[in-house]
This record gives structure tokens, sequence and C-alpha cells, in this order.
């Protein structure tokens, strides 16, 4: 592979662009894989990537049904911050917002991660209260966030009605740290950093059977016909349940559809990311000027990618109160993702009843800003047979035992 | 937009009116359960891509609870049906059956 840089740009600058290569390889698959990873959206593509950087693992099939990245990973408001409540997920959490800060270098390709602040409304006085206690438990944590009074709000964000009628903003819970990143790159730049230690990224394949033999996994069944496996990865997010069903397991989790959408762009006009969870919105601008928006789940599952309308209208009449001056823009394009969401709001990450079968799924609404730090402990898991540190408490027997990582509670919205 | 007949007012209603109420027919299990029954009532949900049964609530409406059957990968409406029982009406699932031969969701097919 040839190295992206400021020379190469050069280089080719000279010679009409002709000579920049497919960034990945399109390969048939192989009869045979030591690890196969169904799932090519970010988390399962960091997977691989770890297995191959940390492990030495490159014999590593990664099995998408559509196109790479083409998930909620390419559907996602690029939320990155890391001050959640409890314990293991500002540790997993926190790993990957580091992992961000160097993974253009990593990966040699630009994700465009931008550490422009994220900050939390404050609108009930509950909410204050809430993100007081996250500021103590961040600062045991290690992570670096602070609450900070309305007068600051404003300074950091002028485009803020912070004297609302019904909600006005009381403060905020400020992460300078997060920021945004580029959703397509993240995918592009592992699938391009995987495909070149030797890994096949194969994509218009479905899975549509998990094989196994006396209790351990042997392998799948495709579109593109039988491909066998010493381990498994699970990596499928809103189709999870459907995997599990395959392989005979159940999960604690339901899919909906979550929806975001985009305005027309215009000039810059702000620079922070900011949530507002009483309300049920968020908002950042995108480079190009869009204004980029985000609320609630819908209420039922659904695995269509398709959400109602009305979530929509809720989510733009509370930005609308919260940004005044957006009230005229007209907005570009609306989408909408599946996901999977669990009792606790927290991700799965662990071994699953069948042997040498894996799972990573569960991140719902917020899994964008966990993709590095979440492949390398899912890659940890797969590669040694039993999850490390940061993986061990996300395991889902907790249900059963009732160790909760709540953080439903922590995050009203979402992200 | 999704549209369910309230099987009380016997109007169509919005979704704007009805309010998600979650999986439907749960079997309830309380003091002296093992840990799995607690954790399949509590905590594991039917979520197919395919046939479901939801419960839904006419909030802006009668507020009457009632059951759906629908579709999560068409977001077809097969029917609504009475909130007092507690399996899906033998009628409906004939229905079900002539559109999705072979379906089964828990322990109804
Ligand atoms: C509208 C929206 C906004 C969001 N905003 C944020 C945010 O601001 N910040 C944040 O942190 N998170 C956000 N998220 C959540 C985030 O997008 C997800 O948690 C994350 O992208 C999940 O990544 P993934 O790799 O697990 O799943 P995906 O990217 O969905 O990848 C799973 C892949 O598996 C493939 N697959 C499924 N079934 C099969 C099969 N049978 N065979 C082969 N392949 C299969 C799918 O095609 C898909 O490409 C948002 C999500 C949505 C929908
Ligand atoms: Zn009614």
């Amino acid at each position: 592979m040839k190295r992206y840089s400021a020379f190469a740009v050069a280089r080719e600058a000279f010679r009409h662009h002709a000579g920049w290569e497919r960034a990945w390889r399109n390969p048939e698959p192989k009869k045979s894989y030591d690890v196969i990873i169904i799932g090519a959206g970010g988390h399962g593509l960091a997977t691989a990537f770890w297995l191959g950087k940390n492990h030495g693992i490159t014999n590593v099939a990664v099995i998408e049904k559509g196109w790479l990245g083409g998930g909620n990973t390419g559907r996602n408001t690029t939320i990155i911050r890391s001050n959640y409540l409890q314990d293991p997920s500002a540790a997993i959490y926190e790993k990957s917002r580091s992992l961000y800060e160097t993974m253009s270098q990593d990966v040699n390709y630009n994700i465009m991660f931008s550490p422009r602040g994220v900050m939390m409304l404050a609108q009930t006085h509950h909410e204050v209260r809430g993100y007081l206690r996250t500021e103590h438990a961040n600062n045991l944590q290690g992570v670096a966030t602070t609450f900070v009074g309305p007068e600051k709000v404003k300074e950091l964000c002028p485009i803020i009605n912070i004297d609302g009628p019904r909600y006005p903003v009381l403060g905020a819970l400020w992460q300078p740290r997060g920021g945004t990143a580029r959703h397509d790159a993240v995918a592009w730049g592992y699938a391009r950093a995987c495909s070149d230690m030797g890994m096949d990224i194969i994509q218009q394949c479905e899975v549509t059977g998990v094989r196994q033999q006396g209790g351990q996994v042997t392998g799948v069944d495709t579109t593109k016909g039988a491909i066998d496996c010493k381990k498994l990865g699970i990596v499928v997010a809103g189709h999870s349940g459907v995997l599990a069903d395959m392989a005979g397991f159940r999960l604690p989790l339901e899919s909906v559809a979550l929806q975001a959408l985009v305005s027309e762009p215009i000039k810059p006009c702000m620079d922070v990311v900011v949530m507002a969870n009483t309300v049920h919105g968020y908002m950042s601008q995108s480079d190009k000027g869009e204004m980029v928006i985000g609320g609630g789940t819908d209420g039922y599952n659904n695995y269509t990618q398709r959400g109602s309308f009305h979530h929509i209208e809720e989510t733009v009449r509370a930005l609308i109160e919260t940004f005044p001056m957006i009230s005229r823009l007209k907005m570009l394009r609306q989408w909408g993702g599946i996901v999977d969401v669990t009792g606790d709001r927290s991700p799965i990450i662990g071994k699953t009843p069948l042997g040498n079968c894996f799972i990573n799924c569960g991140w719902g609404t917020g899994g964008f800003k966990a993709i590095p730090g979440s492949g390398w402990a899912t890659a940890e898991m797969i590669a040694k047979g039993e999850p490390g540190p940061l993986a061990a408490e996300f395991g889902m027997d907790r249900f059963k035992e009732g160790r909760f990582i709540d953080e439903s509670v922590a995050a009203g919205v979402a992200h | 937009m999704l549209t369910l007949n309230c099987p009380y007012c016997g109007i169509a209603a919005d979704e704007t009116e009805l309010s998600p109420g979650g999986q439907a027919h749960l079997k309830r299990f309380g003091p002296g359960s093992s840990e799995d029954e607690f954790e399949g009532y509590l905590f594991m949900r039917e979520n197919p891509r395919g046939v479901h049964f939801e419960r839904w609530r006419h909030s802006n409406g009668c507020g009457k609870w009632f059951h759906a059957a629908r579709c999560t990968s068409t977001l077809e409406v097969f029917g609504t049906y009475s909130a007092q029982t507690v399996e899906p009406p033998a009628e409906l699932r004939k229905t079900i059956s002539e559109k999705r031969p072979g379906w089964s969701w828990g322990e109804f097919s």
C-alpha cells in the first residue's frame, strides 16, 4: 500500500492523479479463516484492525451484507465524548476517545477528528444535580470534564438562547476534548489498513447461518457459500438479534429506529457540539457548514432504517427553542438507522453460549465514539479467548446477575 | 406514518395518538422465581425481523391498552385486538400465516 502524505498529493498532482491505488482489495472469500468478523461497520473493522496490530492475527475476513460503513457507522452524527457516569463506561469510552486522537496517524488516513468540545445542557434542576454527580465521578475516573454556568455556555456557543421560557439553560457539562470525526473516514481508514495487513473485506455477502459442531462454532453460511473459521465475532448492531438467533441464543436488546437530519450549509456559526437532553435534541456544524441534528429514538421495534416523522418534528421544535436562529433553515436530508438498545443503555462485549463465538453489540444510539476502544477490547477478547479488563464488565450475564452498568439516567437522549 | 385501528373506539388512530408499550403476551414472574425466569421476564425480548406482537395505548384517544400485530421488516400492520386476552386471536394468526408462511413468535405460530 502506498502511504498517503503531503508528498503523495504533490506527486499525484504532477501526473493527473493517475497513480492513486484502490484503498482496499475486493476479494472473493477463501475457504477458511482464523477469525471471521460479521459486520463491516466501525466496530467490526476496528476489531479486525486491532486483531492484526495488537495480536498479529491477520488471517481474518470481515463479512458485510451491504457496503462497508453503510450501517449505523455511516448514518450517525459523530459525537465523541467520554464523560459517562459508571466506571466501566468511563474506562472504555475514554480509551476510545484517546485512540481517536492518534487514529489518523495509526491508520494513515485523515479521519478529521475535531476535538471541538461537547456541551450537554442542564435545563432542569434534576439535570444540574445529575451532571454535578457525573463531574465528580469523572474527576475520580481521570476524565476531564467540568460543570459550567449559563454565562460560560453563552460564551462557548453564542447562538444559544439561554433564557428560553420553558427550559432556561442552568448550566452544562462541558468536555473540551470531546468532538466529532468524519464517520465514513473511520470505516474507510480501518478498511484500508486491514486490507493492507492482508485481511479480506468481503462486501455484498450476507451471513445466513452460523455453523456449529459440539457446541463450538465452525463457520458461517453466506450468500457466497460456506466459509470456515476457528473463531467468530458478531458485530452487527441493529441485526444482533437476528444473528444471535442463527447462532442459537438470545440477547437482552431490542432494535429501534434512530433518525438524524442536516440543514442546508451556512456560514460557520457554532464551533462546539451541543446536546440538550431534556428537550431531546442535539446539534453541531459540519465542516461543510450543514447543521447536523439528531434526537431520540422511535418507540417501537423496527428493521426498516426509516423512522417516524413526528420524532423529527419534535427534535426540530426543541432545537428551534434552543437555537432560535435556525428557525428558517431548510433541511436537506433526513435518514434513519437501526440501533440495538439494551436495558441499561450499555453495550454487550462478551463470550456467547456458543464456543469460540464472541459478540459486540448493544451500542444503541451512542457507539460511534466507542469504535477504536471497543475494537481494541473485542480484539483482545477474541485473541485470548477471554475478555480483558476493558471488556470484562460488559458481558451479557450482567442482566441475570443484576450488575447493570446503568447509563440510562446519565444520558437522557443518547450519545 | 404508522396507523393502528383502536379495537375499542374502532377508529384508525395515527401514531401521534398512540403510545408504544413494548412486547405483548409477556409471562410475568414474581417472588420465588429463578434467576433465568427473572432475566427472561425483565430483559429478554422478542426482537424479530418480521412478525411481532405488541402492546399499544390509545393515549390521546380512549386511553385504553390494546394489542397489535405488525411486521418489523416492512411496517405492515396485520391487525389489532383487545388486550383482554393472553394470546393472539386464531383468526389473526391465520391471516398472518397466509402472508408469512412458517412464521413463529415466542410460543405462537
Ligand atoms: C441517526 C444516528 C445517530 C447517531 N449518532 C451518534 C453520535 O452522535 N455519537 C455516537 O457515538 N454514536 C451515534 N450513533 C450510534 C452509532 O452509529 C452506532 O453505535 C455505531 O455506528 C455502531 O457501529 P457498528 O459497527 O456496531 O454497527 P454498524 O455500523 O451498523 O455495522 C454493522 C454492519 O453489520 C452488517 N450486517 C448486519 N447483518 C449482517 C449479516 N447477516 N451479514 C453480514 N453483515 C451484516 C450491516 O450491514 C452493517 O454494515 C448514532 C446512530 C444513528 C442511527
Ligand atoms: Zn381508542
